[in-house]
Protein backbone atom coordinates (compact mmCIF):
# COMPACT_ATOMS: atom_id res chain seq x y z
CA UNK A 1 0.00 0.00 0.00
CA UNK A 2 1.01 3.93 -1.43
CA UNK A 3 1.68 5.64 2.09
CA UNK A 4 1.23 8.70 2.29
CA UNK A 5 1.92 11.84 4.17
CA UNK A 6 -0.65 13.55 5.77
CA UNK A 7 0.70 15.60 8.43
CA UNK A 8 3.81 17.26 7.95
CA UNK A 9 5.95 19.57 10.90
CA UNK A 10 8.87 21.22 9.52
CA UNK A 11 11.51 22.94 12.37
CA UNK A 12 8.28 23.85 14.50
CA UNK A 13 9.66 25.99 17.22
CA UNK A 14 6.55 27.26 19.45
CA UNK A 15 6.93 29.96 22.54
CA UNK A 16 4.04 30.62 25.33
CA UNK A 17 5.49 34.64 25.79
CA UNK A 18 9.07 34.03 26.71
CA UNK A 19 9.20 30.35 27.12
CA UNK A 20 10.08 28.19 24.76
CA UNK A 21 7.79 25.12 25.07
CA UNK A 22 8.92 23.09 21.60
CA UNK A 23 12.50 23.57 20.16
CA UNK A 24 12.95 22.56 16.29
CA UNK A 25 9.95 19.52 15.89
CA UNK A 26 10.06 18.20 12.54
CA UNK A 27 7.65 15.02 12.13
CA UNK A 28 5.94 13.50 9.15
CA UNK A 29 2.55 11.40 9.99
CA UNK A 30 0.86 9.01 7.12
CA UNK A 31 -2.73 8.82 6.55
CA UNK A 32 -4.75 5.84 8.43
CA UNK A 33 -2.53 5.26 10.99
CA UNK A 34 -2.15 6.25 14.98
CA UNK A 35 0.67 7.96 15.98
CA UNK A 36 1.29 7.87 19.60
CA UNK A 37 2.81 11.28 21.47
CA UNK A 38 4.49 9.86 24.67
CA UNK A 39 6.96 11.95 27.27
CA UNK A 40 7.29 13.41 30.72
CA UNK A 41 4.38 16.00 31.86
CA UNK A 42 5.13 19.47 30.96
CA UNK A 43 7.29 18.08 27.62
CA UNK A 44 5.03 19.68 25.32
CA UNK A 45 2.84 16.77 23.72
CA UNK A 46 -0.29 18.86 24.21
CA UNK A 47 0.96 22.11 23.08
CA UNK A 48 2.07 19.58 20.28
CA UNK A 49 -0.92 18.28 19.75
CA UNK A 50 -2.92 21.65 19.39
CA UNK A 51 -1.15 23.12 16.70
CA UNK A 52 -2.40 20.58 14.60
CA UNK A 53 -5.99 22.20 14.60
CA UNK A 54 -4.67 26.13 15.76
CA UNK A 55 -6.15 25.28 19.28
CA UNK A 56 -3.00 27.65 20.86
CA UNK A 57 -4.50 30.71 18.39
CA UNK A 58 -6.27 31.38 21.55
CA UNK A 59 -2.92 31.79 24.03
CA UNK A 60 -1.71 34.87 24.42
CA UNK A 61 1.40 35.73 23.83
CA UNK A 62 2.18 32.61 21.81
CA UNK A 63 4.14 32.46 18.48
CA UNK A 64 5.37 29.82 15.92
CA UNK A 65 8.42 29.50 13.59
CA UNK A 66 8.50 26.74 10.85
CA UNK A 67 5.49 25.45 9.14
CA UNK A 68 2.83 22.94 9.74
CA UNK A 69 1.19 20.71 6.64
CA UNK A 70 -1.59 19.07 6.48
CA UNK A 71 -2.98 17.54 3.53
CA UNK A 72 -0.20 19.62 2.13
CA UNK A 73 -1.27 22.79 3.34
CA UNK A 74 0.44 25.41 5.24
CA UNK A 75 -2.25 25.51 7.90
CA UNK A 76 -0.50 28.72 9.47
CA UNK A 77 -0.69 30.64 6.18
CA UNK A 78 -2.20 33.95 5.80
CA UNK A 79 -5.74 33.58 4.90
CA UNK A 80 -6.46 29.76 6.03
CA UNK A 81 -10.28 29.57 7.47
CA UNK A 82 -9.29 28.23 10.88
CA UNK A 83 -12.92 26.72 11.17
CA UNK A 84 -12.48 25.29 8.31
CA UNK A 85 -9.31 23.36 9.31
CA UNK A 86 -10.81 21.94 12.36
CA UNK A 87 -13.80 20.51 10.73
CA UNK A 88 -11.00 18.71 8.94
CA UNK A 89 -8.70 17.99 12.17
CA UNK A 90 -11.21 16.85 15.10
CA UNK A 91 -9.81 16.79 18.69
CA UNK A 92 -10.90 14.86 21.70
CA UNK A 93 -9.88 16.61 24.86
CA UNK A 94 -8.99 14.92 28.08
CA UNK A 95 -11.90 15.31 30.42
CA UNK A 96 -15.14 14.30 28.66
CA UNK A 97 -16.84 17.82 27.40
CA UNK A 98 -20.26 16.90 26.05
CA UNK A 99 -22.56 20.22 26.32
CA UNK A 100 -25.70 20.78 28.34
CA UNK A 101 -27.56 19.59 25.85
CA UNK A 102 -29.14 16.24 24.68
CA UNK A 103 -26.86 13.00 23.10
CA UNK A 104 -28.50 14.17 19.98
CA UNK A 105 -28.05 17.78 19.75
CA UNK A 106 -24.56 17.27 20.68
CA UNK A 107 -23.86 15.21 17.88
CA UNK A 108 -25.31 17.51 15.63
CA UNK A 109 -24.28 20.41 17.19
CA UNK A 110 -21.24 20.33 14.54
CA UNK A 111 -23.67 20.52 11.71
CA UNK A 112 -25.81 23.03 12.79
CA UNK A 113 -22.73 25.57 12.81
CA UNK A 114 -21.95 24.57 9.31
CA UNK A 115 -25.65 25.66 8.47
CA UNK A 116 -26.52 22.09 7.68
CA UNK A 117 -30.86 22.39 8.16
CA UNK A 118 -31.37 19.24 6.66
CA UNK A 119 -33.47 17.06 9.54
CA UNK A 120 -33.30 13.67 7.59
CA UNK A 121 -29.67 14.15 6.57
CA UNK A 122 -29.01 15.24 10.61
CA UNK A 123 -30.64 12.12 11.70
CA UNK A 124 -28.61 9.96 9.25
CA UNK A 125 -25.56 11.54 10.45
CA UNK A 126 -26.31 11.22 14.12
CA UNK A 127 -26.66 7.62 13.48
CA UNK A 128 -23.76 6.79 12.11
CA UNK A 129 -21.63 8.66 13.71
CA UNK A 130 -23.24 7.55 17.03
CA UNK A 131 -22.26 3.54 15.26
CA UNK A 132 -18.93 5.02 14.25
CA UNK A 133 -18.28 5.35 18.02
CA UNK A 134 -19.83 2.19 19.20
CA UNK A 135 -22.38 4.15 21.43
CA UNK A 136 -25.34 3.90 19.13
CA UNK A 137 -26.60 0.46 20.35
CA UNK A 138 -26.06 2.35 24.05
CA UNK A 139 -28.21 5.52 23.42
CA UNK A 140 -30.41 4.80 20.39
CA UNK A 141 -33.36 5.05 22.78
CA UNK A 142 -32.70 7.63 25.19
CA UNK A 143 -31.03 10.15 21.76
CA UNK A 144 -33.49 12.99 23.61
CA UNK A 145 -32.03 13.09 27.18
CA UNK A 146 -29.57 14.60 28.40
CA UNK A 147 -26.10 14.02 27.67
CA UNK A 148 -24.74 14.82 31.04
CA UNK A 149 -26.59 11.35 32.17
CA UNK A 150 -24.26 9.16 30.21
CA UNK A 151 -21.17 7.07 32.40
CA UNK A 152 -17.89 9.18 31.88
CA UNK A 153 -16.70 6.35 29.35
CA UNK A 154 -19.98 6.79 27.23
CA UNK A 155 -19.46 10.70 27.33
CA UNK A 156 -16.13 10.42 26.19
CA UNK A 157 -17.05 8.34 22.76
CA UNK A 158 -19.66 10.73 22.68
CA UNK A 159 -17.29 13.59 22.56
CA UNK A 160 -15.65 11.26 19.89
CA UNK A 161 -18.72 10.79 17.65
CA UNK A 162 -19.47 14.47 17.97
CA UNK A 163 -16.18 15.40 15.97
CA UNK A 164 -16.70 12.45 13.75
CA UNK A 165 -19.68 13.92 12.76
CA UNK A 166 -18.22 16.86 10.67
CA UNK A 167 -16.37 14.28 8.79
CA UNK A 168 -12.98 15.32 10.22
CA UNK A 169 -9.61 13.51 8.14
CA UNK A 170 -7.84 13.95 11.27
CA UNK A 171 -8.60 13.34 15.13
CA UNK A 172 -6.38 14.47 17.55
CA UNK A 173 -6.86 13.17 21.32
CA UNK A 174 -4.96 14.11 24.54
CA UNK A 175 -5.05 11.41 26.84
CA UNK A 176 -8.63 10.61 26.15
CA UNK A 177 -9.00 7.93 28.30
CA UNK A 178 -6.93 9.16 31.47
CA UNK A 179 -10.16 10.12 33.29
CA UNK A 180 -11.48 6.79 32.93
CA UNK A 181 -11.96 3.30 34.46
CA UNK A 182 -10.13 0.52 32.69
CA UNK A 183 -13.16 -1.16 31.18
CA UNK A 184 -13.90 2.09 29.54
CA UNK A 185 -10.49 2.63 28.69
CA UNK A 186 -10.46 -0.58 26.78
CA UNK A 187 -13.61 0.46 24.86
CA UNK A 188 -11.54 3.76 23.47
CA UNK A 189 -8.28 1.73 22.82
CA UNK A 190 -10.37 -0.83 20.83
CA UNK A 191 -12.56 2.10 18.71
CA UNK A 192 -9.37 4.05 18.12
CA UNK A 193 -8.40 0.47 16.40
CA UNK A 194 -11.38 0.50 14.25
CA UNK A 195 -11.16 4.53 13.38
CA UNK A 196 -8.23 4.02 11.77
CA UNK A 197 -9.22 2.82 8.66
CA UNK A 198 -11.32 5.98 7.92
CA UNK A 199 -8.98 8.37 9.67
CA UNK A 200 -5.99 9.38 10.79
CA UNK A 201 -5.45 9.88 14.79
CA UNK A 202 -2.77 11.64 17.01
CA UNK A 203 -3.05 10.79 20.59
CA UNK A 204 -1.04 11.93 23.14
CA UNK A 205 -1.05 9.26 25.87
CA UNK A 206 1.04 9.08 29.53
CA UNK A 207 0.44 5.29 29.48
CA UNK A 208 3.32 3.58 27.68
CA UNK A 209 1.40 0.29 27.44
CA UNK A 210 -1.62 2.00 25.41
CA UNK A 211 0.80 3.62 23.09
CA UNK A 212 2.43 0.25 22.35
CA UNK A 213 -1.33 -1.31 21.91
CA UNK A 214 -2.73 1.31 19.60
CA UNK A 215 0.07 2.63 17.73
CA UNK A 216 1.78 2.55 14.47
CA UNK A 217 4.27 4.85 15.04
CA UNK A 218 5.41 6.58 18.73
CA UNK A 219 7.10 10.19 19.26
CA UNK A 220 8.96 10.37 22.40
CA UNK A 221 9.50 14.00 23.52
CA UNK A 222 11.42 15.59 26.57
CA UNK A 223 11.69 18.85 27.48
CA UNK A 224 10.04 20.18 24.55
CA UNK A 225 12.02 18.21 21.80
CA UNK A 226 11.26 15.71 19.87
CA UNK A 227 14.14 12.77 20.68
CA UNK A 228 13.14 10.08 18.91
CA UNK A 229 9.89 8.84 15.97
CA UNK A 230 9.73 5.70 14.55
CA UNK A 231 8.08 2.99 14.64
CA UNK A 232 5.99 1.65 17.32
CA UNK A 233 7.44 -1.79 17.79
CA UNK A 234 10.69 -0.23 17.09
CA UNK A 235 10.42 2.22 19.98
CA UNK A 236 10.12 0.01 22.81
CA UNK A 237 11.88 -2.80 21.90
CA UNK A 238 15.01 -1.28 20.29
CA UNK A 239 14.98 2.34 20.83
CA UNK A 240 18.11 4.37 19.09
CA UNK A 241 18.29 6.66 21.70
CA UNK A 242 19.65 5.88 25.40
CA UNK A 243 16.91 8.52 26.63
CA UNK A 244 13.99 6.64 25.13
CA UNK A 245 15.08 3.13 26.66
CA UNK A 246 14.88 5.45 30.05
CA UNK A 247 11.73 6.63 29.52
CA UNK A 248 10.06 3.57 28.78
CA UNK A 249 11.94 1.08 30.93
CA UNK A 250 10.44 3.54 33.75
CA UNK A 251 13.42 4.64 34.90
CA UNK A 252 12.58 8.73 34.81
CA UNK A 253 9.48 10.62 33.80
CA UNK B 1 -0.01 5.04 77.57
CA UNK B 2 -2.08 6.80 74.69
CA UNK B 3 -0.74 9.89 73.58
CA UNK B 4 -4.18 10.58 71.30
CA UNK B 5 -6.46 10.53 74.50
CA UNK B 6 -6.66 13.87 76.10
CA UNK B 7 -10.43 14.40 77.81
CA UNK B 8 -9.90 17.98 78.82
CA UNK B 9 -8.29 19.22 76.13
CA UNK B 10 -11.05 17.56 73.61
CA UNK B 11 -14.11 19.44 75.75
CA UNK B 12 -12.32 22.28 75.62
CA UNK B 13 -11.83 22.14 72.15
CA UNK B 14 -15.53 21.55 71.94
CA UNK B 15 -16.79 23.89 73.65
CA UNK B 16 -14.50 26.89 71.46
CA UNK B 17 -16.86 24.72 68.03
CA UNK B 18 -20.02 25.08 70.17
CA UNK B 19 -19.13 28.78 70.92
CA UNK B 20 -18.25 29.44 66.97
CA UNK B 21 -21.52 27.30 66.36
CA UNK B 22 -23.99 29.19 68.20
CA UNK B 23 -22.50 32.46 67.31
CA UNK B 24 -22.66 31.84 63.55
CA UNK B 25 -26.24 30.72 64.11
CA UNK B 26 -27.43 33.16 65.41
CA UNK B 27 -26.04 36.00 64.07
CA UNK B 28 -27.87 34.24 60.58
CA UNK B 29 -30.99 34.13 62.64
CA UNK B 30 -30.95 37.48 63.68
CA UNK B 31 -30.86 38.80 59.53
CA UNK B 32 -33.76 36.56 59.17
CA UNK B 33 -35.58 38.06 62.61
CA UNK B 34 -35.08 41.42 61.52
CA UNK B 35 -36.59 40.80 58.23
CA UNK B 36 -39.29 38.92 59.33
CA UNK B 37 -39.94 42.06 61.55
CA UNK B 38 -40.16 44.91 58.87
CA UNK B 39 -42.27 42.56 56.61
CA UNK B 40 -44.43 41.87 59.39
CA UNK B 41 -44.67 45.34 60.52
CA UNK B 42 -45.15 46.62 56.88
CA UNK B 43 -47.94 43.93 56.82
CA UNK B 44 -49.66 44.98 60.13
CA UNK B 45 -49.60 48.24 59.50
CA UNK B 46 -50.57 48.20 55.80
CA UNK B 47 -52.91 45.90 55.29
CA UNK B 48 -55.72 47.77 56.46
CA UNK B 49 -56.06 49.97 53.28
CA UNK B 50 -54.63 47.17 50.89
CA UNK B 51 -57.44 46.13 48.72
CA UNK B 52 -58.93 46.13 45.31
CA UNK B 53 -59.64 49.90 45.34
CA UNK B 54 -56.67 50.95 46.55
CA UNK B 55 -54.67 49.04 43.67
CA UNK B 56 -56.92 50.47 40.96
CA UNK B 57 -57.79 53.82 42.06
CA UNK B 58 -56.81 57.68 41.62
CA UNK B 59 -55.53 59.03 45.10
CA UNK B 60 -57.94 61.89 46.09
CA UNK B 61 -58.41 64.15 48.53
CA UNK B 62 -54.71 65.43 49.06
CA UNK B 63 -53.76 62.04 48.68
CA UNK B 64 -55.33 61.30 51.97
CA UNK B 65 -57.45 59.00 50.18
CA UNK B 66 -58.57 57.09 46.89
CA UNK B 67 -55.80 54.61 45.68
CA UNK B 68 -51.97 54.79 43.99
CA UNK B 69 -52.86 52.80 40.34
CA UNK B 70 -51.01 55.49 38.91
CA UNK B 71 -47.76 55.07 41.64
CA UNK B 72 -47.88 51.30 40.61
CA UNK B 73 -48.25 51.70 36.64
CA UNK B 74 -44.99 54.07 37.04
CA UNK B 75 -42.89 51.98 39.05
CA UNK B 76 -43.60 49.48 36.55
CA UNK B 77 -43.28 51.58 33.29
CA UNK B 78 -40.12 52.33 35.10
CA UNK B 79 -38.66 48.75 36.15
CA UNK B 80 -39.42 47.97 32.46
CA UNK B 81 -38.50 50.96 30.32
CA UNK B 82 -34.37 50.88 32.55
CA UNK B 83 -34.12 47.13 31.50
CA UNK B 84 -35.44 47.24 28.65
CA UNK B 85 -32.26 49.63 28.37
CA UNK B 86 -29.11 48.07 30.56
CA UNK B 87 -30.03 44.58 29.86
CA UNK B 88 -29.24 44.55 26.25
CA UNK B 89 -26.15 46.84 26.64
CA UNK B 90 -25.19 45.54 30.07
CA UNK B 91 -24.84 41.95 28.78
CA UNK B 92 -23.45 43.16 25.42
CA UNK B 93 -20.42 45.02 27.85
CA UNK B 94 -20.71 42.10 30.25
CA UNK B 95 -19.82 39.52 26.81
CA UNK B 96 -17.08 41.59 25.21
CA UNK B 97 -15.52 42.26 28.28
CA UNK B 98 -15.26 38.39 29.65
CA UNK B 99 -15.00 37.08 25.66
CA UNK B 100 -13.28 38.99 23.35
CA UNK B 101 -11.31 41.45 25.20
CA UNK B 102 -8.04 40.81 25.20
CA UNK B 103 -6.65 41.10 29.06
CA UNK B 104 -4.62 44.53 28.63
CA UNK B 105 -5.10 48.11 30.29
CA UNK B 106 -8.24 48.95 28.38
CA UNK B 107 -10.54 46.23 29.69
CA UNK B 108 -8.67 47.00 32.99
CA UNK B 109 -9.74 50.19 32.98
CA UNK B 110 -13.42 49.36 31.51
CA UNK B 111 -13.22 46.96 34.91
CA UNK B 112 -12.42 49.97 37.31
CA UNK B 113 -14.23 52.27 35.48
CA UNK B 114 -17.72 50.34 35.92
CA UNK B 115 -16.89 49.67 39.70
CA UNK B 116 -16.55 52.99 39.93
CA UNK B 117 -19.68 53.65 38.55
CA UNK B 118 -21.53 51.55 40.48
CA UNK B 119 -20.21 53.96 44.09
CA UNK B 120 -21.74 56.94 42.53
CA UNK B 121 -24.29 57.89 44.89
CA UNK B 122 -27.87 57.67 43.72
CA UNK B 123 -29.18 61.77 43.54
CA UNK B 124 -25.61 62.16 41.49
CA UNK B 125 -27.17 59.96 38.69
CA UNK B 126 -30.92 62.01 39.43
CA UNK B 127 -28.48 65.37 38.61
CA UNK B 128 -26.49 63.76 35.88
CA UNK B 129 -29.80 62.40 34.00
CA UNK B 130 -31.20 66.07 34.24
CA UNK B 131 -28.42 67.78 33.04
CA UNK B 132 -28.34 65.37 30.00
CA UNK B 133 -31.22 63.12 29.43
CA UNK B 134 -33.85 65.86 30.64
CA UNK B 135 -32.09 68.94 29.51
CA UNK B 136 -29.42 68.67 27.08
CA UNK B 137 -31.43 65.90 25.14
CA UNK B 138 -34.81 67.64 25.59
CA UNK B 139 -36.63 64.77 26.84
CA UNK B 140 -38.09 66.79 29.52
CA UNK B 141 -39.67 65.05 33.05
CA UNK B 142 -40.62 61.82 31.60
CA UNK B 143 -40.18 58.04 31.48
CA UNK B 144 -37.77 57.89 28.93
CA UNK B 145 -35.41 60.16 31.16
CA UNK B 146 -35.89 58.10 34.47
CA UNK B 147 -36.06 55.36 32.44
CA UNK B 148 -32.63 56.30 30.88
CA UNK B 149 -31.50 57.87 34.49
CA UNK B 150 -32.27 54.31 36.43
CA UNK B 151 -30.75 52.49 33.58
CA UNK B 152 -27.35 53.90 34.42
CA UNK B 153 -27.66 53.46 37.73
CA UNK B 154 -27.96 49.21 36.91
CA UNK B 155 -25.73 49.21 34.06
CA UNK B 156 -22.49 48.44 36.48
CA UNK B 157 -24.75 45.43 38.39
CA UNK B 158 -25.64 44.15 35.03
CA UNK B 159 -22.59 43.92 33.12
CA UNK B 160 -20.70 42.68 36.64
CA UNK B 161 -23.04 39.80 36.72
CA UNK B 162 -22.54 38.78 33.09
CA UNK B 163 -19.11 38.96 33.38
CA UNK B 164 -19.54 36.16 36.83
CA UNK B 165 -21.51 34.18 35.16
CA UNK B 166 -19.47 33.43 31.84
CA UNK B 167 -16.42 33.18 33.74
CA UNK B 168 -17.99 30.26 35.72
CA UNK B 169 -18.55 28.35 32.38
CA UNK B 170 -15.73 26.20 31.81
CA UNK B 171 -12.91 26.60 28.98
CA UNK B 172 -13.87 22.96 28.02
CA UNK B 173 -16.75 23.71 26.36
CA UNK B 174 -15.82 26.43 24.39
CA UNK B 175 -12.59 24.50 23.25
CA UNK B 176 -14.94 21.91 22.51
CA UNK B 177 -17.24 24.01 20.43
CA UNK B 178 -14.65 25.94 18.16
CA UNK B 179 -12.76 22.51 17.84
CA UNK B 180 -15.99 21.10 16.02
CA UNK B 181 -15.06 24.50 13.60
CA UNK B 182 -17.76 26.70 14.91
CA UNK B 183 -16.79 30.52 15.03
CA UNK B 184 -16.56 32.56 17.95
CA UNK B 185 -19.33 33.83 17.42
CA UNK B 186 -21.38 30.42 17.30
CA UNK B 187 -20.04 29.13 20.45
CA UNK B 188 -20.73 32.44 22.32
CA UNK B 189 -24.56 32.08 21.37
CA UNK B 190 -25.11 28.40 21.12
CA UNK B 191 -23.09 27.37 23.73
CA UNK B 192 -21.72 29.71 26.39
CA UNK B 193 -24.96 31.97 26.72
CA UNK B 194 -27.48 29.61 27.39
CA UNK B 195 -25.06 28.09 30.31
CA UNK B 196 -24.51 31.45 31.45
CA UNK B 197 -28.20 32.82 31.28
CA UNK B 198 -29.75 31.32 34.57
CA UNK B 199 -27.28 33.35 36.01
CA UNK B 200 -27.23 36.89 34.31
CA UNK B 201 -31.08 36.68 35.19
CA UNK B 202 -29.72 36.87 38.70
CA UNK B 203 -28.50 40.24 37.78
CA UNK B 204 -31.98 41.66 36.09
CA UNK B 205 -33.17 40.54 39.71
CA UNK B 206 -30.90 42.33 41.31
CA UNK B 207 -31.34 45.52 39.17
CA UNK B 208 -35.18 45.27 39.34
CA UNK B 209 -35.15 45.40 43.49
CA UNK B 210 -32.61 48.34 43.28
CA UNK B 211 -34.84 50.19 40.30
CA UNK B 212 -38.61 50.15 41.89
CA UNK B 213 -36.85 50.97 45.22
CA UNK B 214 -34.74 54.34 44.43
CA UNK B 215 -36.38 57.48 44.50
CA UNK B 216 -32.93 59.81 44.22
CA UNK B 217 -32.39 59.05 40.26
CA UNK B 218 -36.43 59.46 39.45
CA UNK B 219 -36.50 62.98 41.57
CA UNK B 220 -35.76 65.37 39.13
CA UNK B 221 -36.16 63.11 35.87
CA UNK B 222 -39.76 62.00 35.92
CA UNK B 223 -41.23 61.43 39.29
CA UNK B 224 -44.64 63.44 39.77
CA UNK B 225 -45.42 64.85 43.28
CA UNK B 226 -49.52 64.04 42.22
CA UNK B 227 -50.51 63.19 38.82
CA UNK B 228 -53.97 61.59 38.62
CA UNK B 229 -54.02 60.13 35.50
CA UNK B 230 -51.74 57.24 33.74
CA UNK B 231 -49.28 58.22 31.01
CA UNK B 232 -49.87 57.52 27.41
CA UNK B 233 -46.42 58.04 26.22
CA UNK B 234 -42.85 58.01 27.24
CA UNK B 235 -42.44 61.38 27.15
CA UNK B 236 -45.09 61.68 30.30
CA UNK B 237 -44.13 61.98 33.57
CA UNK B 238 -45.19 59.82 35.91
CA UNK B 239 -45.65 58.95 39.90
CA UNK B 240 -43.86 56.14 41.13
CA UNK B 241 -43.98 54.07 44.33
CA UNK B 242 -41.11 55.25 46.30
CA UNK B 243 -41.44 58.94 46.03
CA UNK B 244 -44.97 58.86 46.55
CA UNK B 245 -44.49 56.86 49.80
CA UNK B 246 -41.77 60.06 50.43
CA UNK B 247 -44.05 62.51 49.87
CA UNK B 248 -46.77 60.83 51.61
CA UNK B 249 -44.64 60.32 54.75
CA UNK B 250 -43.19 64.00 54.73
CA UNK B 251 -45.30 66.44 52.86
CA UNK B 252 -48.93 65.52 52.24
CA UNK B 253 -51.20 67.89 52.98
CA UNK B 254 -52.18 66.15 55.60
CA UNK B 255 -49.49 63.86 57.09
CA UNK B 256 -51.15 61.84 59.83
CA UNK B 257 -54.93 61.27 57.91
CA UNK B 258 -52.05 59.73 55.28
CA UNK B 259 -49.87 57.84 57.27
CA UNK B 260 -51.92 54.61 56.42
CA UNK B 261 -51.56 55.12 52.51
CA UNK B 262 -47.54 55.50 53.28
CA UNK B 263 -47.40 52.14 54.99
CA UNK B 264 -50.51 50.75 52.10
CA UNK B 265 -47.66 52.06 49.49
CA UNK B 266 -44.59 50.69 51.11
CA UNK B 267 -46.27 47.32 51.50
CA UNK B 268 -47.23 47.70 47.58
CA UNK B 269 -44.05 47.95 46.59
CA UNK B 270 -42.64 45.38 48.69
CA UNK B 271 -44.99 42.66 47.11
CA UNK B 272 -43.97 44.12 43.25
CA UNK B 273 -40.42 44.01 44.17
CA UNK B 274 -41.07 40.08 45.78
CA UNK B 275 -43.73 38.92 42.50
CA UNK B 276 -40.68 40.05 40.21
CA UNK B 277 -38.42 38.16 41.76
CA UNK B 278 -40.02 34.85 42.46
CA UNK B 279 -40.88 35.45 38.48
CA UNK B 280 -37.60 36.15 37.57
CA UNK B 281 -36.62 32.89 39.62
CA UNK B 282 -38.83 30.62 37.93
CA UNK B 283 -37.50 31.97 34.68
CA UNK B 284 -33.69 30.70 35.76
CA UNK B 285 -35.62 27.51 36.54
CA UNK B 286 -37.24 27.15 33.43
CA UNK B 287 -33.79 28.13 31.64
CA UNK B 288 -31.65 26.14 33.47
CA UNK B 289 -33.82 22.95 32.24
CA UNK B 290 -34.44 23.76 29.21
CA UNK B 291 -30.65 24.40 28.54
CA UNK B 292 -29.89 21.17 29.35
CA UNK B 293 -32.52 19.06 27.64
CA UNK B 294 -32.36 21.33 24.30
N1 LIG C 1 -1.45 28.19 27.88
C1 LIG C 1 -0.18 28.09 28.33
N2 LIG C 1 0.49 29.21 28.71
C2 LIG C 1 1.75 29.11 29.16
N3 LIG C 1 2.44 27.97 29.28
C3 LIG C 1 1.83 26.83 28.92
C4 LIG C 1 0.49 26.82 28.44
N4 LIG C 1 0.14 25.55 28.16
C5 LIG C 1 1.22 24.80 28.48
N5 LIG C 1 2.23 25.55 28.92
C6 LIG C 1 3.57 25.09 29.32
O1 LIG C 1 4.18 24.47 28.22
C7 LIG C 1 4.82 23.27 28.62
C8 LIG C 1 4.28 22.10 27.84
O2 LIG C 1 2.96 21.87 28.26
P1 LIG C 1 2.05 20.73 27.63
O3 LIG C 1 2.13 20.80 26.17
O4 LIG C 1 0.71 20.84 28.24
O5 LIG C 1 2.79 19.42 28.16
P2 LIG C 1 2.31 17.90 28.16
O6 LIG C 1 1.02 17.80 27.43
O7 LIG C 1 3.42 17.15 27.51
O8 LIG C 1 2.17 17.50 29.59
C9 LIG C 1 4.63 23.14 30.12
O9 LIG C 1 5.79 23.61 30.75
C10 LIG C 1 3.47 24.03 30.41
O10 LIG C 1 3.60 24.59 31.69
MG1 LIG D 1 -0.93 17.29 28.17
Amino acid sequence: MENQTIISAQGVNFWYGDYHALRDISLDMEAHTVTAFIGPSGCGKSTFLRLLNRMNDLVDGARLEGRILIEGEDIYARGVMVDELRKRVGMVFQKPNPFPKTIFENIAYGLRVNGVRDKAFIESRVEESLKGAALWGEVKDKLKKPAFELSGGQQQRLCIARALAVQPSILLMDEPASALDPISTSKIEELIYELKTEYTIVIVTHNMQQAARVSDRTAFFYLGELIEYDETKKIFLNPEKAQTQNYITGRFG
Amino acid sequence: MSTLINTKYDRRKRRTQGIAFWVFRLMSLAVVAILVWILGFLVVKGIGVVNWEFLTSMPEDGMTKGGILPAIVGTLCLVAGSMVFAFPIGVMSGIYINEYAPNNWLVKFIRVMTNNLSSIPSIVFGLFGMALFVNTLGFGDSILAGSLTLGLLVLPVVIRTTEEALKAIDNSYRNASLALGATKLQTIRKVVLPMAFPNIITGLILSVGRVSGETAPILFTVAAYFLPKLPTSIFDQVMALPYHLYVLATSGTDIQASRPMAYGTALVLILIVLLINLLANGLRAWFGKKVKTN
